[in-house]
C-alpha cells in the first residue's frame, strides 16, 4: 500500500508541487519571521554590548513617566551633577562621568532640512573624549559654546562637512554651531546601530538637551583593578539610596536590547500574519488539488478497495501523500525562508544606517513552526478529501460511469451555520461583546465567515456563473468554457474561494480606512474654524515641532485674528497614563475646534487649571472642582484643578492643560499651530507671511485647511498600501490555485478534449474555451470577495460608529479594478493549461484510459 | 463431519431467494426477482444471458459489493447479507478476488507489483511456492518488471488474474473477462482459469457473453429477466448457443 502510495504520488508531482507551493509560501513566512528577529535580535546583543563595553555601573533616575517601545520615546529623568561627586567617593571606582544623552537632537542638513530617522534615535550628548570605541576621525574636539561633532554616518546624511555652520533643533529652537570634527567607531563604523549623534560641550548639551544646568542625563563609572561591576553596582546602590536605578554595563545592554526586540516583535507578528494568511488560502489550494485528485483516482481507488483495502487505508494512502507533500513544502518554505529572512535582516540593516550583522541564525523555532506549520496545514486540508476517497465503493471499479454529482444540501446546510457562526463572532467582537478576546473573536469571526462562504461557494456558483458565463457564450468555445466552469461547482467554488479570500481582505481593509478618512475629513471640514494650519510630517517616533516664537508672531500678522499651538504629551494622571495636550490659547478650543461646553467655563485656564472631555471625565469620575495630580514627562507632579469640561468629540484630546505645563512635556515646542484669519482676509496674502516665520523650523510648513486634511488623512494611506502589498500574496497564491485547477481538469479531460479536436475543434478555439473558464471562476472569485469584503468592511465601520468613523465611503473604482484584475488573472492562469490543451494529441486522447 | 455439513461446504458461494431492485416508483427496475444458486467449491461456473439480464448484478450481490434487497448471500460460511464495512473488507482479502473486463491494473506499478498488491494491502507476505505457481502458470515470468502500459492486453489480463490467484480466495469472480480481448489471448485466458480450478482446486464464477467462453466452464447457469431460468452442465459451444436461442426466442415474444 506504501509502496503504491509514493508510486502515484511521484506520477502526479507537477499537480502536487503547484499546490504544495502555496504551502512553501506560507511555511516560507513563518521561517522567515524567526531567522529575521533572531538575527537582528542577535545583531543588537552584539551592538549594545560593544557599545556598553566600556561601562562597568551605569547610574540613572526612573522616568517619570514609564514608556513602552509602542508608546514613544520615553523621557530619563535627569541625575543632579551632585550624584557624580558621590560616585566618586564610593572605594572602587575610576573613571566616573555624567553624561548626557537623550533624543531630539536633529541636524539641519545642507539643503536645509532636518536629517530624519526611521527609528534608531537621534542622541545629543556631551562630548566626553575619545575611546577605545569611538575616536575622532577627523578635526577636533568641541570646545566653545557654539561647536559641536558629529558622527560620521550622520554628517554623510547631512552633506556639511568639517568648518561649516549648521542648524541644530534640540529642546530649544533652532541654533547654529561650528561643525570641528566627526568621529566613528572601532571596526570602521560609522554609527552605533544606525543611531545620529551630535556632541556639544556639557553646559550646551545640559541646558540643550535635558533643559537645565548642572544635571545628567546617567552617570558611568568604571570598576578599578579587583572589584567586580556586579560588586560595584551594589556598592554604589548602597552609597546613593533608592532613587536612582543602579545597573551594570551588561544590563543596560541587555535592557536596550530588549526594548529595541520588543519592536522588532511587531515586525514578526506581521509577518506571521501574512504566513496565516497565505496558509488559509493555501488550505483552499490543498483542499481541492486533493479532491480532484481523488476523484481521478476514483477508479483505482475503487480497485484498492475491491481487492482488500480498508477503508482506513484508503484515508491512510492520501494523508500520506499530503504528509509527503507536506514535509518537501516545509523544506522548501523553510530554505525559502531562510533566504527571506537574510535579505530582509540585510535590507533592515542598511535602513537602519549599517547595523552591523550578526551571522545568520536559524532558530530551533523557525525549524519547528516550519514543519508544524507546513504538515499540519497540508494534512488537515487533505483531510475532507481523504475521508471522501475512503467512502468511494469498491463497485465503482466495474463502472465506467463517473460518479454522479451530489447534492448540495448538506454543504449549504453546514455553509450557512459555519457563516452564521461568523456573523454572531463578529457581532460579539465588533459589538465590544468580547472583553479581552475583542481581538481573537473578531479573526475568529472573519475566519469563520470565509470558510461559511466557502462552503456557500457551489450554490451560489451555479447562477452566478451561468450569468457570466453568457457573456462569453456567443461563440462555442466560449459556450464550451462556460458549460465547464459550471459542471463542478465544488471545484469551481474552492478555487474562487481562494480567490475571494485576498480580495475580500483588501476590499474590507480599504472599505474601513477609507470610511475613516473620510469621515474625519467631513469633520474636520465642519468643524475647524482655521484657515491655515501650521503641521509637519511625522518621520519616525518623533512628531515635527516648531519654534514657539512663531506663534506670537504670527499673531501679530494683520488680518490674523487667533493664532493657537497645539503641545502633546504622554503623562501620568492620578497614576494612570493617559495623552495631554496644551494649547498656547485655551480660546481656540471653542472658537477652532468648536467644543461645546459641559460644564463650568472652558474659555480659559489658569496656570493651576486643566480640562477635560467629557469621555474622560466620565471614566475618571471626575467633575468640576477635583482635583488631579498630574506627572508629565521632565518636572515634578503637579496639582490642578477641573475647571471645564467639554464635549468629547474625534478632534478633541482627553485633557488640556494650560500653556505653561508644556515646558515640562518631552517635547516642549508646539507641534501644530492653527490661524484663523479675520473675515475678508486672503489667505494667500497672509500664507506666505507665516512661512517666513518658519524659515528656521524645517520641520513644518504652513498649509491651508484642505491641504492640512488631506495631508492628515493620507497618514492613512501608508498602512493601506502596506496591506494591500501584503495581500497581493495572497492573491498570487489564488492565481497558483487557478492554474492548478485548470491544469487538472484538462488532464482529467483529455479524452474529451481530444474528442473536440477530432471533430474540428481549432487550437485557438480550445485555448480560448480553457481561458473563458478561467475568466468565469476568477471574476467569480472577485465578485465574492468585493461583496464578503464590504460587507465585512461595513460591518466594522458600524462598529466604530461610536469611534466617529459615521461615514461609510465605498472604494467603487478599486472594486472595478478588482474584477478587471480578476479577468487578467484569469487570462494568465489559463495560458499554461490553454497551451497544454491545445497540444493534446487527437489520437492518443481518444485512446487514453 | 457429517455428510450435510460437507455438502454444504462444498458451496463456495452461495444466493438464496436474492432480489435487488434499483430506484423507486416510475424509474423502478427489478434487476434481480428471487434467484437461488448454489456456486460448488473447486468448479468453474459461467453465468450467461443477454444483456440487462441481471447477470453483472448477480455476481455484485455475491461478492459483497453491492447489498441485496432481498434474500441473503454466502461466501464460504461466511454471511455477505448484513456485513459492515470492516466485514466486507476483510471478506475480500481473504476470500473474493476480481477480474475485470478493463484489467483494472495500476498504471504506475509494475506486473509484479500489481500481483503481490493485494497481499501488500492485507500485510501479508507471499508464499514463495505458490507465487512461483502462479507466475509460470501464467507464463509472465519474463515481463514482470513491467509496467502495464508496457504490456499487450492479454497480458494484462493475465497480470490481473495472477493478482486474483496470489492471494488464493475461496471464490474468484470474473465479469466478462475476456471481453477485450481477441480470440486468442482469450483462449489463454480461459485456459489458464479452467487450469487453476482444475489443478489447484480454485473456484471461479464469470460473467460472458461469448458461448466458446462459457464451454471452457463446468457448469453455465442461465439468467434472463432477473430470474435463473436455465442450466448446463459440462458445455460446448453447440449446446450453450441452442440454449441462448430457446432463451431469446420466448423473450422476444414475451416484450
Ligand atoms: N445502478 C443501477 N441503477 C439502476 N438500474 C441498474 C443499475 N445497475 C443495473 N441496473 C439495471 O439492472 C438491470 C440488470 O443490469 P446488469 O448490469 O446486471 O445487466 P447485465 O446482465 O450485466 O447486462 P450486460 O450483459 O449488458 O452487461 C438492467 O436493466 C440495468 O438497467
Ligand atoms: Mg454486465
Amino acid at each position: 500500500m506504501f509502496r503504491a502510495t509514493m508510486k502515484s504520488l511521484l506520477a502526479r508531482k507537477l499537480r502536487l508541487l503547484l499546490s504544495g507551493l502555496a504551502v512553501v509560501l506560507g511555511v516560507m513566512f513563518v521561517s522567515g519571521a524567526f531567522v529575521l528577529t533572531d538575527t537582528l535580535g542577535r545583531s543588537f546583543d552584539a551592538v549594545f554590548s560593544d557599545a556598553y563595553s566600556e561601562v562597568d555601573v551605569n547610574v540613572a533616575a526612573k522616568p517619570k513617566v514609564a514608556l513602552s517601545e509602542v508608546e514613544g520615546e520615553q523621557v530619563a529623568a535627569p541625575v543632579p551633577a551632585s550624584v557624580v561627586d558621590r560616585v566618586k567617593a564610593v572605594p572602587g571606582v575610576t573613571d566616573v562621568r555624567g553624561v548626557v544623552a537623550a533624543d531630539g537632537a536633529r541636524l539641519i542638513g545642507s539643503n536645509g532640512k532636518v536629517v530624519t530617522s526611521f527609528g534608531p534615535p537621534q542622541l545629543g550628548e556631551n562630548w566626553l573624549g575619545e575611546s577605545e570605541l569611538l575616536k575622532l576621525r577627523e578635526g577636533r574636539a568641541p570646545q566653545a559654546d557654539d561647536e559641536i561633532v558629529v558622527n560620521v554616518a550622520l554628517a554623510e546624511a547631512a552633506k556639511v562637512k568639517v568648518g561649516d555652520r549648521v542648524g541644530v533643533l534640540t529642546l530649544a529652537p533652532k541654533k547654529e554651531f561650528t561643525l570641528v570634527g566627526v568621529f566613528g567607531y572601532s571596526g570602521g563604523r560609522d554609527s552605533v546601530g544606525g543611531v545620529n549623534e551630535v556632541a556639544f560641550t556639557t553646559p550646551v548639551a545640559q541646558q540643550l538637551m535635558l533643559g537645565k544646568p548642572d544635571v545628567f542625563s546617567n552617570v558611568t563609572a568604571q570598576a578599578a583593578g579587583g572589584t567586580t561591576p556586579e560588586a560595584l553596582r551594589d556598592e554604589v546602590a548602597r552609597a546613593l539610596g533608592a532613587d536612582y536605578e543602579v545597573k551594570t554595563g551588561k544590563q543596560l545592554a541587555d535592557d536596550a536590547s530588549a526594548s529595541l526586540k520588543e519592536g522588532l516583535s511587531f515586525f514578526n507578528k506581521i509577518l506571521l500574519g501574512f504566513a496565516a494568511v497565505a496558509l488559509l488560502v493555501g488550505t483552499f489550494l490543498i483542499l481541492n488539488t486533493f479532491s480532484i485528485i481523488v476523484a481521478q483516482r476514483t477508479r483505482e481507488l475503487a480497485l484498492m478497495r475491491a481487492i482488500g483495502a480498508s477503508g482506513r487505508q484508503v484515508i491512510g494512502s492520501v494523508v500520506l501523500e499530503a504528509v509527503a507533500v507536506g514535509l518537501i513544502a516545509s523544506v522548501l518554505g523553510l530554505a525559502a525562508g531562510i533566504g527571506v529572512g537574510a535579505l530582509l535582516a540585510y535590507l533592515f540593516g542598511k535602513l537602519a544606517g549599517g547595523l552591523t550583522l550578526a551571522g545568520l541564525g536559524v532558530p530551533p523555532a523557525a525549524v519547528i513552526g516550519a514543519f508544524a506549520v507546513g504538515l499540519v496545514i497540508t494534512v488537515v486540508a487533505a483531510l475532507l478529501p481523504a475521508l471522501r476517497a475512503s467512502r468511494i465503493p469498491p463497485i465503482a471499479a466495474m463502472q465506467d460511469v463517473a460518479t454522479p454529482d451530489r447534492p448540495l444540501t448538506k454543504v449549504t446546510v453546514g455553509g450557512s451555520v459555519v457563516t452564521a457562526i461568523g456573523a454572531g463572532l463578529l457581532f460579539l467582537g465588533l459589538g465590544g461583546h468580547a472583553g479581552d478576546n475583542t481581538l481573537a473573536t473578531i479573526l475568529g469571526g472573519v475566519l469563520f465567515a470565509f470558510i461559511g462562504v466557502a462552503l456557500l461557494t457551489p450554490l451560489i456558483s451555479r447562477p452566478v456563473v451561468a450569468l457570466l458565463g453568457t457573456i462569453f457564450a456567443w461563440s462555442v468555445p466560449g459556450k464550451l468554457g462556460r458549460l465547464n466552469s459550471g459542471r463542478n461547482p465544488r471545484r469551481t467554488a474552492i478555487t474562487a474561494a481562494a480567490l475571494m479570500v485576498g480580495i475580500a481582505l483588501v476590499t474590507g481593509v480599504t472599505v474601513i480606512l477609507d470610511s475613516a478618512k473620510g469621515s474625519i475629513s467631513a469633520l474636520a471640514e465642519d468643524t475647524i474654524k482655521a484657515e491655515l494650519v501650521i503641521s509637519g510630517a511625522q518621520a519616525g517616533p518623533r512628531p515635527a515641532s516648531f519654534d514657539p516664537a512663531v506663534l506670537e508672531k504670527a499673531a501679530a500678522i494683520p488680518g490674523v485674528q487667533l493664532v493657537d499651538g497645539e503641545y502633546g504629551d504622554m503623562a501620568t494622571m492620578n497614576g494612570e497614563r493617559t495623552w495631554v495636550a496644551a494649547s498656547s490659547n485655551v480660546a481656540a478650543l471653542e472658537r477652532i475646534f468648536g467644543a461645546k461646553a459641559n460644564a463650568g467655563d472652558i474659555s480659559r485656564l489658569n496656570p493651576d487649571q486643566m480640562l477635560l472631555s467629557s469621555d474622560t471625565a466620565k471614566s475618571r469620575n471626575l467633575s468640576v472642582g477635583s482635583t488631579v495630580t498630574v506627572q508629565l514627562s521632565r518636572g515634578e507632579a503637579r496639582t490642578y484643578t477641573v475647571s471645564g469640561i467639554y464635549e468629547s468629540s474625534q478632534l478633541t484630546n482627553p485633557v488640556v492643560l494650560p500653556p505653561q505645563a508644556a515646558t515640562d512635556f518631552a517635547i516642549p515646542q508646539p507641534i501644530q499651530g492653527f490661524v484663523q484669519l479675520a473675515p475678508g482676509t486672503s489667505v494667500a496674502s497672509v500664507q506666505p507671511q507665516v512661512e517666513r516665520l518658519l524659515a528656521d523650523s524645517p520641520e513644518v510648513s504652513v498649509a491651508d485647511r484642505a491641504a492640512f486634511i488631506k495631508q492628515q488623512t493620507s497618514q492613512l494611506d501608508t498602512p493601506l498600501r502596506m496591506i494591500q502589498i501584503l495581500l497581493a500574496l495572497a492573491i498570487v497564491i489564488a492565481v497558483l490555485g487557478i492554474i492548478n485547477t485548470l491544469a487538472l481538469s484538462v488532464l482529467e479531460r483529455t479524452r474529451e478534449l481530444g474528442l473536440l479536436r477530432a471533430i474540428g475543434l481549432r487550437r485557438a478555439q480550445t485555448m480560448r474555451m480553457i481561458t473563458v473558464e478561467a475568466v468565469v471562476i476568477s471574476i467569480f472569485g472577485a465578485l465574492l470577495g468585493v461583496v464578503v469584503g464590504t460587507g465585512l468592511g461595513a460591518a466594522v465601520v458600524r462598529a466604530l460608529k461610536d469611534e466617529g468613523i459615521t461615514d461609510l465611503v465605498l472604494p467603487w473604482s478599486q472594486m472595478v479594478t478588482f474584477l478587471v484584475l480578476a479577468a487578467i488573472i484569469g487570462v494568465v492562469a489559463a495560458v499554461l493549461p490553454a497551451i497544454r490543451a491545445a497540444r493534446i494529441n487527437v489520437l492518443g486522447a481518444i485512446a487514453h484510459d | 463431519m457429517t455428510a450435510t455439513v460437507g455438502r454444504q461446504a462444498q458451496a463456495a458461494a452461495r444466493a438464496s431467494d436474492v432480489w435487488k431492485v434499483y430506484g423507486s416508483g416510475e424509474a423502478q427496475v427489478i434487476a434481480l426477482r428471487g434467484v437461488s444458486a448454489e456456486f460448488e467449491r473447486g468448479r468453474f461456473t459461467a453465468i450467461m444471458g443477454p444483456s440487462g439480464s441481471g447477470k453483472s448484478t448477480l455476481m455484485h450481490c455475491l461478492a459483497g459489493l453491492d447489498s441485496v434487497t432481498r434474500g441473503t448471500v454466502m461466501i464460504g460460511d461466511t454471511t455477505v447479507t448484513g456485513l459492515g464495512d470492516a466485514g466486507l473488507t476483510k471478506l475480500r482479502r481473504d476470500k473474493v478476488g476480481f477480474i475485470f473486463q478493463q484489467f483494472n491494473l495500476l498504471p504506475t506499478l509494475t506486473a509484479q507489483e500489481n500481483i503481490l498488491l493485494p497481499l501488500s494491502i492485507a500485510g501479508r507476505k507471499p508464499d514463495p511456492a505458490w507465487y512461483d505457481t502462479v507466475i509460470d502458470t501464467v507464463g509472465l515470468r519474463e515481463r514482470l518488471g513491467h509496467r502495464p502500459a508496457q504490456l499487450s492486453g492479454g497480458q494484462q489480463q493475465r497480470v490481473a488474474c495472477a493478482r486474483a490467484l496470489v492471494s488464493r480466495p475461496e471464490v474468484i469472480f470474473a465479469d466478462e473477462p475476456t471481453g477485450n480481448l481477441d480470440s486468442r489471448s482469450g483462449a489463454e485466458v480461459l485456459n489458464f482459469l479452467r487450469n487453476s480450478v482444475r489443478e489447484h482446486g480454485q473456484t471461479i464464477v464469470m460473467v460472458t457473453h461469448d458461448p466458446t467462453a462459457a464451454a471452457y466452464a463446468d457448469r453455465v447457469v442461465f439468467l434472463a429477466d432477473g430470474q435463473i431460468v436455465s442450466e448446463l452442465i459440462e458445455p460446448t459451444a453447440d449446446t450453450v448457443l441452442d440454449t441462448m436461442k430457446k432463451l431469446d426466442a420466448p423473450a422476444e415474444v414475451g416484450s
